[in-house]
């Protein structure tokens, strides 16, 4: 059986060197189209993959509308909770485990006075964080429930900013100064930056650089410490006058996230936010029934629509090269096939099957499918480095070439490939002995 | 030249014919929509800002440590007056954004106060006396600011000017055909004068969810005293542009180091601001120019590729034909309006197919709806990429000498 495998390879390699020209132009329309593939595909893995897989169905955001049927966008409740929601939702505590955030940016001052302060973006939050979204720890671990109730000045920072003010040692312990304030390091994570940042789609920031920092959510509001993100006000009006009346106020900017182990928790929570909106409704805040959300991962990465528009259109027209490219294959095979007819004829006369005739054009096809996908490699390689020009750095970062897009690139050539040749190769294997000899 | 004979030798071939039709069908289908799209975002991307683009730089600058609103308005000001002494400067402005930039304040307008919804969304920019003629912005109608309607203002402070400055084109929305100078507005939820009119500005994000209020911006007397610090906008003279873009930094760091300038993107020429915000829509349109390119390439190939085949098969014949009478001309003839043929077939079909695309594309990616136009210069390109495919092999054919015939049959 092997025997005849490479028997019929063998033959393939004979008949691919006697056309050239037919076969150099199977091979380039194979390797164009897979590679064309290839590289939007890996984008498209890049920026549609789950950033959490292990817990994604377990993290929710709750939203709640705040701002009613009038204002709100096309009957949905906004993508943030304003603080008086936010943090309602932290007292009430109804999950196991419940976070807010927003983005702090925060001028880090060196030891070193010869060096200059730089920036470093983060999140303030709750200590829950570090347990819900599984972030993983170099040194030390995240501050605890009593530090976010103190509002102690402490601090995890990140690998990277450990690197770059300690060198990489364990700086637990010690202190780092930020905007005149000295903080206390409690944890360094290990580089850690799921892609999309789902926990933060609100301010943009699904593909920014990693956060260095984190502090606690209640120290930066008495800090007034304003966010770095968005903050979204709505066209009621009611914005505040002040740094109090807006924190107070209706704009949104803080982004909430509970973990809800069941779907019973689930449930439970949805009525609870109903019932939260019920009472604010009795309260006279607000003058709407209960418009509110609690989307898991998959879902909230989908409403905030976390795959760009780009990526989605390259994909679709690189399908679309992919079948041109077949097409084109199929019509080489056939007239490669075919004019070898009396070729044919003869083996048929002399014994061979349909079924032999069949084995040896696959055969052959799948050469020039192996073929074409190396050639594709080579170009999905080329094409790499060029999508730095269609996606902004921070997402053609995320497109690698690994083990499994190789793999995946060899396989889809053959694979197209020998599918392609199906019909040419019926076409073969239909030619008569007979007929074909009595022609010659 | 006779068609009839070549549609009965064109039915002998069916799978060969339907192969190459479908494959142009297909390759017109994708080549209309990514024309389409190239042409979209060439447009969208030679957008004017209505800025002065070749003098002016963009300075990040955030300060370390907090102040308090009146600190950092007084900081603002010095630093505006060491900007504006630099040589090489021809004037200098505060602001929270300024075109092209991406993200920042954006706020809905109203014409009365108890109005419900926006009357519409703009970009607000903030801005002093200066900021007009820093950006070298054009008055169209009523005037700029004064020097004493500037203040400081903190972030979460109202923003309730008595007096702003609107774009022509959001004039031209609120007040329809008549002057805007004068009116008044609702911003924010506070009353406000028009005092005058810019003639275009451009809002600080291009992308599509700004894309209904593009050009409608209100400028502000204010200075945002913002704690996180806020944007220098520079015009150098003429020429001097890199010199100050050095230059610039190093004056602000030693009138006060307490201050973060990013080495990266703190310090922006306006090209490089617009390369910025339109990365994206180059790199599309590079990338589909690549894919047309190729598409039309491999269709080519494949095009000769069977031609070729059926040149092979045909030798008899032709050398029957030839043998018969048949000039090479008519050989030629034959095969080039054999490929015309089967080309019309397959542009009929893929225009129906781009059509189709580009229906799925509006409704899947709000895109617009193609234009006849590139259907047919779609059509034309591969009715020419076929003929000029099929004259290799054709030529070959047209050399087959009659004698062959007799011999090999």
């Amino acid at each position: 059986m092997s025997g005849m495998f490479f028997h019929n390879l063998r033959l393939g390699a004979t008949s691919l060197r006697r056309n050239p020209l037919l076969t150099a132009l199977m091979i380039m329309s194979i390797g164009f189209g897979v590679a064309a593939s290839m590289v939007t595909y890996a984008v498209f893995r890049a920026v549609s993959g789950d950033p959490i897989p292990q817990k994604s169905a377990q993290l929710f955001v709750p939203q709640i509308d705040n701002r009613g049927p009038q204002y709100n966008r096309h009957g949905e409740p906004p993508d943030a909770l304003n603080y008086t929601d936010a943090m309602a939702l932290m007292r009430a505590h109804k999950a196991p485990r419940q976070t807010l955030l927003f983005q702090v940016g925060l001028s880090v001052m060196p030891d070193d006075a010869q060096r200059m302060p730089f920036k470093a973006v983060g999140y303030a939050t709750f200590s829950d964080f570090f347990n819900m979204f599984d972030v993983p720890f170099q040194y030390g671990q995240g501050w605890g429930p009593g530090q976010d109730e103190s509002r102690e000045p402490v601090v995890v920072i990140s690998r990277a900013l450990n690197q770059k003010l300690f060198g990489g040692a364990n700086s637990v312990g010690r202190e780092i100064t930020m905007d005149d304030r000295h903080y206390r390091i409690v944890g360094v994570t290990e580089n850690w930056d799921p892609k999309p940042r789902f926990f933060d789609m609100f301010s943009g920031n699904a593909y920014a650089m990693p956060a260095q920092v984190y502090i606690p959510f209640n120290y930066a509001v008495a800090q007034r410490f304003d966010t770095y993100g968005n903050n979204n006000c709505g066209s009621d009006g009611k914005r505040g006058d002040d740094w109090g009346s807006w924190l107070h106020g209706e704009c949104v900017w803080v982004s909430a996230w509970v973990e809800l182990d069941t779907a019973a928790q689930a449930e439970a929570y949805r009525q609870y936010l109903d019932g939260y909106a019920r009472e604010q409704r009795a309260a006279g805040r607000f003058n709407w029934p209960p418009n509110n959300r609690l989307r898991d991962v998959a879902a909230w990465l989908d409403y905030e629509h976390a795959v760009p528009p780009e990526s989605r259109i390259s994909l679709s027209l690189a399908l679309g090269f992919l079948v041109i490219c077949l097409v084109n294959t199929i019509g080489l095979l056939l007239a490669k096939f075919m004019r070898r007819a009396p070729e044919i004829g003869v083996r048929r006369a002399l014994g061979a099957s349909r079924a032999d005739i069949y084995r040896q054009f696959l055969a052959e096809a799948g050469m020039v499918g192996l073929a074409g996908g190396v050639l594709g490699l080579v170009l999905t390689g080329l094409g790499m480095f060029g999508i730095g020009l269609v996606f902004e750095p921070q997402i053609a970062q995320l497109a690698r070439m690994d083990v499994s897009l190789v793999l995946l690139t060899l396989v889809v050539a053959i694979a197209a490939t020998v599918l392609a040749a199906f019909y040419p190769t019926w076409r073969a294997a239909q030619v008569q002995p007979a007929w074909q000899l009595k022609s010659n | 030249m006779q068609i009839k004979p070549i549609l009965s030798a064109l039915r002998r071939h069916k799978a060969g014919t339907f192969l190459i039709a479908m494959q142009i069908a297909l390759t017109l289908a994708i080549v209309c929509n990514a024309l389409f799209i190239i042409q979209q975002r060439l447009a969208h991307l030679s957008e004017p800002t209505g800025v002065d683009e070749q003098n002016i730089l963009v300075i990040q600058n955030e300060w370390v440590g907090s102040s308090t609103p009146a600190q950092a308005d007084a900081r603002i000001r010095e630093d505006l007056r060491v900007l504006r002494e630099l040589p090489g400067v021809a004037d200098a402005t505060a602001s929270n954004s300024y075109p092209l930039r991406g993200s920042g304040w954006d706020d809905g307008v109203k014409l009365k106060a108890d109005q419900l919804q926006d009357s519409s969304g703009a970009t607000i920019y903030f801005g002093d006396e200066r900021f007009l003629g820093t950006l070298g912005l054009k008055l169209a109608a009523g005037r700029n600011f004064r020097a004493e309607e500037i203040t400081g203002m903190d972030v979460r402070d109202r923003l309730a000017p008595p007096v702003v400055m609107v774009t022509r084109a959001l004039a031209d929305k609120l007040f329809p055909g008549s002057d805007a100078v004068g009116q008044t507005i609702y911003l924010a939820g506070s009353p406000t004068t028009i005092v005058g009119v810019v003639d275009l500005l451009q809002a600080q994000s291009v992308d599509r969810w700004a894309s209904a209020f593009a050009y409608r911006s209100v400028i502000v007397p204010r200075r945002l005293g913002i704690s996180l610090g806020g944007f220098y906008i520079v015009r150098a003279m003429p020429g001097q542009l890199q010199d100050v873009m050095r230059a610039a930094p190093k004056a602000l760091f030693a009138n006060n180091p307490r201050r973060v300038i990013n080495d990266e993107d703190g310090v922006l020429s306006f090209k490089e601001v617009r390369a910025r915000a339109y990365e994206r829509d180059r790199g599309m349109a590079i990338l589909m120019g690549v894919i047309c390119l190729v598409l039309l390439a491999i269709t080519a190939a494949g095009i000769v590729g069977l031609t070729s085949f059926w040149v092979g098969q045909r030798r008899k014949q032709i050398g029957v034909r030839r043998a018969l009478g048949a000039t090479r001309q008519d050989i030629l003839h034959y095969f080039m309006t054999e490929n015309l043929l089967i080309s019309v077939g397959g542009v009929l079909a893929g225009m129906l197919l781009a059509v189709a695309i580009n229906l799925w594309l509006v409704t899947r990616f709000e895109m617009q709806r193609l234009s006849l136009l590139y259907l047919l210069g779609g059509v034309v390109i591969l009715l020419l990429l076929g003929q000029g495919a099929v004259l290799a092999p054709a030529m070959r054919a047209s050399r087959v000498p009659p004698v062959e015939a007799p011999r090999s049959v």
